[in-house]
């Protein structure tokens, strides 16, 4: 018999904010433990919480993104619990009237084939607190608890964890470029859970809804449900039941194990929460947050190619940052080689940004003076592997090429008359390499070449050097 | 002259001419609890010490000079309200040994208006309660008679400010627990419109029911008290940015012409003849001061005890979650968090706070919610409408601010119901949101005790009972009758 899986995805995303979702406190990754708390966070008695703005435009412009309707008017529930997590242990979420319904994420297949899944909806919370288990005691750090956090819910339409992938990777790239979040899995800022049930082609009816935790990264999703979809196909040929259950992801051996069954299921005994005011989105907060509205990607992408002529994979890179992507349009404003900027900013530079472990807002060259260093080389003044020197040197001192250029001596030397005293230097202290060309052995003249730059230290226009040592060499 | 005797605007203007200093009024009501309180009990942490640095520090600034309202003031506060560095238990075993870190937004006004902390007085643990029997630390008792309860669950404040302990007290009102011990007591207890007061640092039973209010000798000093605790709080979304007029310039004006409301649902059997009596002696006693009295009906009065058990109980249940013995309070050790929870909950709360908790979750749990909460919520639009309505044709509703007067220790506590029945008149302004006051209107015979007289306004309407009850109490003298201590 032939099954399909049905996968829906959970995605909790730390919108990026500079304050909490419901008190002051800062966001700050990896602050000492408990440092970036308060009355409020802590769930100490007669605390208030005061709703965080930016978060609420920021999901909607998540929203706005995503093609979802934004609704005019939601409010906040309190979802109860116990967890030691969980500072009032009650968790302050949206139920029934959530900020974003509908929309969609676009992903493209193996095949190249593009499918549209679906999003049920996008609501708001608070994050909760982060435990630690040592020894013979637990510790809890609440410096996490109260971070604004966005869940995305998707339609049950995915079907294999290629799609799950595909999905995941797609809403990072969409959620990053519009700011909305900096999707950082190392901290925390992107997770998943996901729901995935097999059922004999060509049945209506859903199986029975496996819910997996604890996968830490997107390709860990796709290998966790490479994982469980064959184990639920292989329980269903022997016979067996699949009862609803909730199951973990470990890593290090790859597989799922139970982590709590039905029976076990939260009543969360939602209420409105009589603490904070329903939320009014007005005409005017929308039409502001509609003008922050980005490129998305695959648009941005598309338009890359065309416009500027480049290939997909350095359109891809490019637009994987927003700010990436403007710092290469305001370099290529001053240039007439797009190509050749895209490769100055794909490797010399992200190289460059990763290894002072800066961003390319913090970068030290300035995109016109990029753009100049291309029109150095494209105009013959230095050569390619001097302009990789300049960049190095634009890179530490902030200057521009052209002072670099003339403080350093480097340019390229065009000037026939010298290039030949470089030649003529090279082929006399190299005799037994002109003895092996006129022999035959053209690759001497590669040596002979090399020797031609290391006298000049660079500066002669290879191009010519090669063409007046070759004239020496046959007409001498 | 007795010091602790004097009202808020009497010692005001002698603290001003420097007749007298701070220090020995905070000194004479240190005394006097000293005197007193073994057997009234209304305070459960004094703040004797600091009391008097605060007042000493009053008259080293000369504040009461500056026209702080408040300067050199002793003042009472509810066990339920955070003040920075002090216990703040709300009469629980569950906050043995919790210090609060921060100030409530009303101890920051108290504090800019030159009051002196006194200390923390006794109520029902969490303000659950009628009678402020249910205290882990104790019961208080009526300085009328000391067999007898306070009412609650502000019962401390009330005590103290009825057998001067206090120059006045803060307490906070659910569903009646400022007015129906004023009312027991003999003094002034005032609960706010709901958004009036910042709920900021009083730690929640019912968010959407919850006010502050002040405890007063008279109408001039919960005028003058309100004007200091009222105001917009950022803190605090559900507070309301509406300015704070000067309440006491709603007093000494006539109430002539004014049209107070009488809802026949107020005026039934079961409530006490000589409450009835008197509170039917002060409806003459407006109308011969020049008010029109107007029969009304707020037909979904009978739902009112109901709707609120619902509500307050299912918000209660989620905001005493977080008293979990992980982070502050109590805790008793379990092998794992859940058998911890237990431990700690099991021996920190006291029955009454378990049987709301189990009353409030049932409230909210699959299946039963839309039965439960959600009805209570649909009636309790019904009753904040038939108040709209009766307010089209009033200005004032006038009714008993409790059914009887203080009746005695451990005669309710096996009988929950009956207790709930002794908020029946107060709570319906707590879950339509809008103020109410209660101000002494007469005494039963044998024993005296004091009987309230409560008087609802609009939403904001504050100065509208404030001149109406200042009428009614300068044309009586109800309120300048002391108990024997
Ligand atoms: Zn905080």
């Amino acid at each position: 018999m032939q099954y399909e899986a049905i996968i829906g995805l959970e995605t909790h995303v730390q919108v990026k904010t500079a304050s909490k979702m419901f008190c002051g406190c800062a966001t700050d990754f990896g602050a000492p433990p408990n440092t970036q708390v308060c009355p409020v966070c802590l769930g100490y008695p007669g605390s208030l919480p005061v709703m965080n703005e930016e978060a609420v435009r920021k999901t909607i412009l998540a929203g706005l993104m995503l093609g979802c309707d934004i609704a005019r008017l939601c409010k906040w529930d309190r979802k109860n619990y116990f967890y030691p997590d969980m500072p009032k242990n009650y968790q302050i979420s949206q139920y029934d009237m959530p900020l974003c319904r509908g929309g969609g994420v676009d992903i493209k297949l193996k095949d190249s084939r593009e499918v549209r899944i679906g999003l049920t909806r996008i609501h708001l919370e608070e994050d909760v607190a982060k435990n630690s288990h040592f020894e013979t005691t637990s510790g809890v750090d609440f410096n996490r608890a109260g971070l604004p956090l966005m869940e995305v819910v998707s339609e049950p339409e995915i079907k294999s964890p290629d799609e799950a992938f595909a999905y995941l990777t797609a809403l990072k790239e969409i959620l990053v470029s519009g700011g909305v979040s900096d999707c950082d899995m190392e901290k925390g800022q992107l997770r998943c859970d996901c729901n995935v049930s097999v059922r004999p082609v060509g049945q209506k009816e859903f199986g029975a809804k496996i819910e997996i935790k604890n996968m830490n990264t997107i390709s860990g999703v796709r290998r966790a449900l490479a994982y469980e979809i064959p184990r639920q196909i292989v329980a269903l040929e022997k016979g067996e039941k699949i009862s609803q259950e909730t199951r973990r992801w470990d890593d290090a051996p790859g597989v799922t194990s139970v982590m709590r069954t039905k029976e076990y299921a939260h009543d969360y005994r939602y209420f409105p929460e009589p603490d904070l005011m329903p939320v009014v989105v007005s005409d005017a907060m929308l039409a502001q947050i509609r003008e922050l509205l980005p490129e998305l990607p695959e648009a941005k992408r598309q338009r890359f190619m065309q416009q500027y002529g480049l290939p997909e994979y350095d359109a891809g890179v490019l637009v994987t940052d927003a700010a990436l992507a403007a710092y290469y349009e305001q370099a290529v404003r001053w240039s007439k080689n797009p190509k050749s900027i895209s490769n100055w900013v794909t490797t010399e530079l992200l190289g460059k940004l990763a290894e002072a472990k800066l961003t390319i807002a913090e970068c030290p060259i300035a995109p016109p003076q990029l753009a100049e260093l291309v029109t150095l080389i494209d105009g013959g003044q230095i050569s390619g592997k001097i302009g990789k020197d300049v960049f190095a040197e634009m890179f530490t001192t902030g200057k521009s090429p052209s002072a670099i250029v003339k403080d350093k001596s480097l340019a390229q030397v065009s000037d026939t008359a010298a290039i030949e005293a470089f030649v003529d230097e090279a082929i006399a202290k190299n005799p037994k390499s002109v003895m092996d060309f006129k022999a035959g052995n053209q690759a001497a003249i590669n040596f002979l070449k090399g020797q031609v730059m290391k006298l000049s230290k660079g500066k002669v226009n290879p191009q010519m050097a090669g063409e007046i040592l070759l004239r020496k060499l046959r007409g001498s | 002259m007795t010091l602790h005797t004097q009202t808020i605007h009497e010692l005001r203007a002698q603290l001003r001419r420097s007749k007298v200093s701070a220090r020995e009024v905070t000194q004479a009501l240190l005394d006097r609890i000293a005197a007193l309180d073994r057997k009234l009990k209304a305070y459960i942490w004094l703040n004797r010490d600091d009391a008097l640095a605060q007042a000493e520090a009053i008259d080293r600034t000369g504040a009461a000079k500056d026209g702080k309202p408040l300067a050199g003031v002793p003042i009472a506060i509810k066990d339920l309200i955070n003040v920075e560095g002090q216990p703040c238990t709300c009469a629980s075993k569950i906050l043995q040994g919790y210090v609060a870190p921060y100030d409530a937004f009303v101890i920051r006004q108290l504090r800019e208006a030159g009051a002196v902390l006194l200390g923390r007085t006794n109520m029902d643990e969490f303000a659950m309660g009628s009678s402020t029997e249910n205290s882990s630390w104790g019961v208080t008792r009526n300085p009328w008679d000391l067999e007898r309860i306070p009412g609650g669950s502000s019962g401390g404040s009330a005590a103290a400010v009825a057998a001067d302990e206090a120059i006045a007290a803060i307490g906070t009102d659910t569903g009646g627990s400022i007015r129906q011990p004023a009312a027991l007591c003999g003094c002034v207890g005032l609960k706010p419109t709901y958004g009036r007061v910042s709920r900021y640092g009083l730690v929640a039973f019912a968010s959407s029911l919850d006010q502050i209010g002040p405890f007063t000798k008279d109408v001039e000093d919960c005028a003058i008290l309100l004007g200091v605790l009222a105001g917009h709080d950022v803190k605090d979304s559900t507070s309301v940015a509406q300015a704070v007029p000067d309440y006491t310039r709603a007093l000494g004006k006539s109430v002539k012409g004014l049209r107070v409301g009488i809802p026949k649902e107020y005026f039934i059997a079961g409530t006490d003849r000589e409450v009835a009596a008197a509170v039917r002696g002060a409806i003459q006693k407006l109308q011969s001061l020049g008010a029109e009295i107007v029969e009304l009906s707020l037909p979904h009065t009978e739902y009112a005890v109901a709707v609120y058990y619902l509500i307050a109980t299912a918000e209660a249940s989620a905001n005493l979650a977080r008293f979990d013995g992980v982070r502050y309070g109590l805790r008793v050790a379990g092998d794992d968090p859940i058998e911890m929870y237990r431990r700690t909950r099991g021996a920190g709360f006291g029955p009454e706070v378990k049987r709301r908790i189990i009353l409030g979750t049932y409230a909210l749990s699959a299946g039963y919610y839309d039965a439960y909460y959600l009805k209570a919520q649909k009636a309790r639009t019904l009753i904040r409408r038939d108040f709209e309505k009766a307010f089209e044709k009033c200005d004032v509703i006038v009714t008993p601010t409790s059914p009887t007067a203080a009746f005695k220790a451990g005669e309710k506590m096996d009988d929950p119901l009956q207790m709930y029945l002794s908020d029946v008149f107060t709570l319906s302004v707590n879950l339509a949101g809008i103020c109410g006051i209660s101000i002494p209107c007469g005494f039963t015979t044998r024993p005296k005790l004091p009987i309230g007289l409560q008087i609802m306004g609009k939403p904001f309407g504050e100065e509208m009972i404030l001149r109406v009850a200042h009428a009614y109490e300068q044309a009586t003298e109800w309120h300048l009758q002391r108990p024997n201590l």
